[in-house]
Parts: structure tokens; C-alpha cells; sequence
């Protein structure tokens, strides 16, 4: 070693006082540990986008094509057509509109779920982190509490709920005024954004707390010195520093309530549908052949509003769900 | 005499926990005090009471002569400036300045000309459009002394401001800070576990210890006189010696040496015989020349040296009791050496050994 170092040294550096390792210590690219790692990666990769492969390549082929049983293959003759019926013309029972509806009513069900419960979810965490007032751990593990009682429980009572206080405003407007319509929550869009709301409300409130308690109680402290008060320090102080937070919330509530089936199953009718219970009617459908090239463009289709979601905001989501874990 | 800041027998717990106990406290118009003690002692609490940032559990807080108990933090006449400068990120230096004039509801043109002036006097002029986030520590501090100036108030508050900067800078803004208080002439409570910013600072100090104040007075009653123990070793660094030993008929033994405290200022008049505990500073300590005129004169044996240039600290021993000597910078002292040392007990603090309380 000495040898090498010292011819390596040449005439300039003197071998005898910079002999051994020396500077930053050489890397091979090829070393076992890199193949492993990079390897395992790539793998795990392919394994992931092979299932999205297959169903693009699918939903671009014609039916004839798709019958020849050769999955991986990519089509030949590239056709849009799977996509147009699956969005406009696919049918579920007696309706044959395509997701297009199921897609209105999402929408419909998703913008108000989400700025309602951002909203109310965003001022409890605040509260709860700033403005302590006697009770207030207690309320919030109830709240979190709530967060692990399984939905399927509250189902049927939600049912009753719904119907009930549906009955009980529609008394309260005709008492006013005689001839107010029938309010129905249950089987509407806005008893599913009420159901949304309240269920997102556990995991939003933990996340917008943690978040607010991480924020400096001294900012909050000058403020009060400052003479703001309680929507004064919300709007003024906490709002315009908590933008990566909101992200998160919305990226959660978005995903959430767009794949979400069960509620949307058992708490609409078929008229108001949200597109992954139409989605799931169209590829579970018995009657007639099996359209896999409909199928899965209905599926891209359904998947698209989260993926844009991540894809738009992943770098501010990535901020904010470090910000809001870090400190508890 | 008005006072600026009255707080009358305050008490705040946390729970069993109890922070404040009965504390009384006075501060004059336009007087400088400092809230002094090591962490946990309350100091913190007492500011944050008085600004109205934490709900007191008992007693009363009166500013300018009227009961705040139970007022806004806003309604108080008080400004704050904290360690974290806690300024609003998102807001410029001046939406800084002016968010409390706009929660105010003063019209723009006052908050204009108060923003200008307040710049004008900390020289942050030209950093008014800046996002807190591009100033350096020492900048951020002074828009933050900024925001309690521009509202015009009676007091200022400062929660140890300066502990967050590095010692040049701090030692900078110590003097700006006194500068502005003499231009000012407000009444300013400052929190502090400096000893060197409450000495070089203060009107008044106020000890604190465990909620309680265990002396008020100014720094050099402080140093020079302090009331008990505590205080006398808190203060002064390095701290002051302490050697226990009995006072019998006015003169006081360690082991086999006996000082008569001839020239000793008594607090009421020469202690009966009891233990006792004598407190010599390190820096009154007499060496070289001056031995031979000093009252007392021992000799000790020379443990460690430190120069520090301006001066060296020279640990001794004298008997079996260690001294800290703090001589000139210049000496030449040698480990081993036998150190001729002179002491006055007209500068030395005699203590009760048991109630820790000055003699």
C-alpha cells in the first residue's frame, strides 16, 4: 500500500509524510450491497406497475383483441372507444349513461364533505391546542376515541339518525312556514356529506392539534398581546403558516371520500350513486359479456381525481405530514 | 410615590402545583427591574401574569393604578417581547409592527407615523418589507422590541430576549436596550438568568426562588449586601466562598483560626454567639502588595490556576477549605506555591448557619 501511494504521489508530495489512505475514501458502483438494494427496488417496482400497465394497455385494446388471452401484450390496433362507453354509454341496470353521472354525484358529495369538515376540523384542533378550557383533554379523547370504533357499528343508527333529524327539520321549517318541502337527509347527497363530515372529524381534529401545538406558544402568546382574539389569531396567524397542513387534510379527505363505497352504497340511492358504487356496478354486472376493456377504463377513470390529487401536491404533502408527526 | 406595576399577594398553582406563593412586588415609574433566578423559579410566570397570559389563582395586578386582574392582555398597557422574538412569519417587518395598531382599530395614517417612529429609534428602516425569515437573530429582536414600542404602551415586558443570540451580539443589545430605557423613561420588567444582564441592567433586582422573592434591591445592595445564602452565592461568578465556622464574642473562628469581624456592618447590631457561615468574594480577596495593609492576613496554598487574561482565578487552600482568589490578569502564580492573602471583613457577608439569613 505504502508503494502504491508513494508512486501515486509522485515527485510533488514528499511519500513519507502522506503515505496510507488519504481524501475522501474510494466507492465502487458495483459493490454486492448496491445490486441487492437496487435490485430489491427494482423488482418491487415492476411489481407495482405492472398491475397499471396491464390496465392501460387493456383499455386501449378492442374486445376482439382482448379475447386472444395475451395480457402483457400492447395493443395493436389502439382504440379509444373503451373509454368513451365506460364514461357515457356503460350500463348499470336500467340506466346505460356511464360513469358520468356516478362522477357528477362524487363531485357533488366530495367539494362540500371537504371544506366543511377542513373547516370545522381546522378550529377544534385550534381550540384544542390553544385555547385549553376546562374539559378539554376529555373531549378530545373522546374524539380521538372515535376514531377506532369500527364504521360498520354505526351504520344502522346513522340510518335512524338521518331519517330522524331529516322528519325533524322538515316539522321545524313547516312550523314556520306551512307549505316548506320534505327534507330528506337519508338517501341525498347532503346526508352523505353530513356523514362524511362527521367521520372525517377524529382524524382531522388529531391532525390540525398536532400540527397547532407544534406551532410556537409564544406566537400565540404575542398575538394576545397584540390584542387578537380567538378568529383574529385563527385567520391572522395560525391559517397563513399552516398551508402544508391544509394539504394534507385535503389529500386525506379527498382520497377518502372519493374511494369510499360503503357509505356512499348505503346512504344514497341509485340516482345519486357516488362513481366507485357505479364503477362497482358496471364491472359486477351479470348480465351480457364481460367488457374487461370497459372495465378497466372505468376503473382508470375512477382512480384518476386521487392520483392528480398526489401528483399535484405530493411535495407539499410530504412537508406537511412531517410537520404534523413530528411533535404530538 | 406612584407606582407603575403593583402585584398584590399573588398566587398562581398549577394544579397541587403551586408556582407563586404570596407574593408582593412594587415597581416604580420608569424603573428598570429584573426578575432573577434559575430556571423553574417562577420568574417567567410572574411576567406572564402580569401581562395577563396566564390566569392568576389568587391576589391582584394593578398598572398605573388600575386593577387588571382581570383584564385583556391587550387592555393592560403592556408590550412583550419574548426569547423566540415570536414574530409572525407570514407578515412582513412592518404587517409585524402594525398588527397590533390594526387590531386596535387605529386609523392608517397613526399607524404609519408610529411604524416610522418605532423604525426610526431601533434603525430597522431599512428591513421594514422583509419576511421575518431573512433577518439575522439580533434583527429579529429588535422588530420584536419594535412591536411593543409602536403600541405606545406604559410597560414593557421582556422575557429573557437575549438568551437566543450569541454572546457579542448580546452583549451589544444589553446596551441598546439600557440606551433605549433612558431614552424612553418606561417602566420595563425584564426576566433574566443572566446575572451579568440583571447587574449591568437593572434599577432593582428581584431574586426569585421557588415562587418566592429572595431579595429586592439594587445591584449593588445585591452584591455587595446579600440578604441570605442563596442570593449571595447566586451572584457574582465565580461564586463567592463560603466558610463554616462560630461566632464568639464578636470575632469569628474556622477550625483553629479566629477573625475578629472588627469593621463588620451588622444588620442588627453584633450577633449573639451561634454557628455561622462567613462569605468572602472572590475578588475581595487581597493579594500581592495590599496583603501587608490588610486587616487579616493568611497565607494559602496554591491548587490550580486559571488565566483568563483580563484576570486569573487562583484555587487555594487555606487549611482544609478551598478558596477561589480571583488576582490580575498579570500575576505569575505557580501551583504548589505559597500565596500570602489578605482579608476585610468590613466586605465579607456573615450568615446564621441555620436560618441562612444575614447577620
Amino acid at each position: 500500500m505504502a508503494d502504491i501511494s508513494a508512486a501515486v504521489g509522485g515527485a510533488q508530495a514528499s511519500a513519507d509524510t502522506l503515505s496510507g489512505p488519504r481524501g475522501p475514501r474510494p466507492k465502487r458502483a458495483f459493490s454486492s450491497t448496491n445490486i441487492i438494494i437496487y435490485g430489491t427496488l427494482l423488482v418491487v417496482c415492476l411489481y407495482y406497475i405492472l398491475p397499471l400497465y396491464v390496465m392501460i394497455v387493456t383499455s386501449l385494446k378492442g374486445m376482439p383483441e382482448v379475447r386472444m388471452g395475451n395480457i402483457f401484450a400492447p395493443p395493436v390496433e389502439v382504440t379509444f372507444e373503451p373509454w368513451v362507453k365506460a364514461w357515457s354509454e356503460a350500463c348499470t341496470g336500467i340506466n346505460c349513461e356511464g360513469l358520468s353521472r356516478g362522477f357528477s354525484n362524487s363531485v357533488w358529495i366530495l367539494v362540500p364533505s371537504v371544506i366543511i369538515s377542513i373547516a370545522i376540523a381546522s378550529v377544534n384542533g385550534y381550540a384544542l391546542a390553544n385555547w385549553r378550557f376546562k374539559g378539554s383533554e376529555v373531549f378530545f379523547t373522546i374524539l380521538i376515541f372515535g376514531a377506532f370504533i369500527p364504521y360498520q357499528v354505526m351504520i344502522y343508527p346513522i340510518v335512524i339518525l338521518l331519517r330522524e333529524s331529516g322528519d325533524g327539520i322538515t316539522n321545524v321549517l313547516r312550523f314556520f312556514y306551512e307549505d316548506a318541502p320534505r327534507v330528506r337527509l337519508m338517501g341525498s347527497l347532503s346526508g352523505l356529506v353530513i356523514v362524511h363530515t362527521i367521520f372525517g372529524m377524529p382524524i382531522l381534529t388529531l391532525l390540525f392539534r398536532n400540527y397547532f401545538t407544534s406551532v410556537p406558544e409564544e406566537l400565540f402568546k404575542a398575538a394576545r398581546v397584540d390584542g387578537a382574539g380567538f378568529w383574529g389569531i385563527y385567520l391572522k396567524i395560525m391559517l397563513p403558516m399552516s398551508l402544508p397542513i391544509f394539504v394534507v387534510a385535503m389529500i386525506l379527505q379527498v382520497t377518502g371520500i372519493w374511494n369510499d363505497f360503503l357509505f356512499g352504497v348505503i346512504y344514497t340511492k341509485p340516482e345519486t350513486y357516488p362513481m366507485t358504487v357505479q364503477l362497482n356496478n358496471i364491472v359486477n354486472s351479470v348480465q351480457g359479456i364481460k367488457e374487461y376493456n370497459v372495465n378497466m377504463a372505468a376503473t382508470l377513470l375512477t382512480g384518476l381525481v386521487p392520483l392528480v390529487i398526489y401528483f399535484a401536491s405530493g411535495k407539499l404533502f410530504v412537508r406537511g405530514i412531517a410537520a404534523g408527526a413530528v411533535k404530538g | 410615590m406612584s407606582y407603575s406595576v403593583e402585584i398584590k399577594n399573588l398566587d398562581l398553582s398549577f394544579g397541587a402545583v403551586k408556582v407563586l406563593r404570596n407574593l408582593n412586588l412594587n415597581i416604580h415609574e420608569g424603573e428598570f427591574l429584573v426578575l432573577l433566578g434559575s430556571s423553574g423559579c417562577g420568574k417567567s410566570t410572574l411576567l406572564n401574569c402580569i401581562a395577563g397570559l396566564l390566569e392568576v389563582t389568587d391576589g391582584q395586578i394593578h398598572i398605573k393604578g388600575k386593577n387588571v386582574t382581570w383584564a385583556e392582555p391587550s387592555e393592560r398597557g403592556i408590550g412583550m417581547v419574548f426569547q423566540s422574538y415570536a414574530l409572525y412569519p407570514q407578515m412582513s417587518v412592518k404587517g409585524n409592527l402594525s398588527f397590533g395598531l390594526k387590531n386596535a382599530k387605529f386609523p392608517k395614517a397613526e399607524i404609519e407615523e408610529r411604524v416610522a417612529r418605532a423604525a426610526g429609534i431601533l434603525q430597522i428602516e431599512p428591513l421594514l418589507d422583509r419576511k421575518p425569515a431573512a433577518l439575522s437573530g439580533g434583527q429579529r429582536q429588535r422588530v420584536a422590541i419594535g412591536r411593543a414600542l409602536v403600541r405606545d404602551v406604559d410597560v414593557f415586558l421582556f422575557d429573557e430576549p437575549l438568551s437566543n443570540l450569541d454572546a457579542k451580539l448580546r452583549a451589544d443589545l444589553r446596551v441598546e436596550l439600557k440606551r433605549l430605557h433612558q431614552q424612553l423613561e418606561n417602566t420595563m420588567i425584564y426576566v433574566t438568568h443572566d446575572q451579568v444582564e440583571a447587574m449591568t441592567l437593572a434599577d432593582r433586582i428581584a431574586i426569585m426562588k421557588g415562587g418566592l422573592i429572595m431579595q429586592l434591591g439594587s445591584p449593588d445592595e445585591i452584591y455587595n449586601r446579600p440578604q441570605n445564602i442563596y442570593v449571595a452565592d447566586f451572584i457574582g461568578s465565580p461564586s463567592m466562598n463560603f466558610l463554616e465556622g462560630t461566632l464568639k464574642n464578636g470575632s469569628f473562628a474556622v477550625d483553629d483560626m479566629v477573625m475578629s469581624l472588627n469593621g463588620y456592618e451588622w444588620v442588627d447590631g453584633p450577633a449573639a454567639d451561634t454557628e455561622a457561615v462567613i462569605g468572602i468574594r472572590p475578588e475581595h480577596i487581597i493579594t500581592g502588595e495590599l496583603v501587608a495593609s490588610a486587616p487579616r492576613q493568611y497565607e494559602v496554598t496554591v491548587d490550580l490556576v486559571e488565566p483568563m487574561g483580563s484576570d486569573t482565578l487562583v484555587y487555594g487552600k487555606l487549611g482544609k477549605h478551598s478558596l477561589r482568589i480571583r488576582m490580575d490578569g498579570q500575576a505569575s502564580v505557580q501551583v504548589g506555591e505559597r500565596l500570602p492573602i489578605g482579608v476585610d471583613p468590613s466586605r465579607a457577608s456573615l450568615f446564621d448557619k441555620n436560618s441562612e439569613a444575614r447577620l
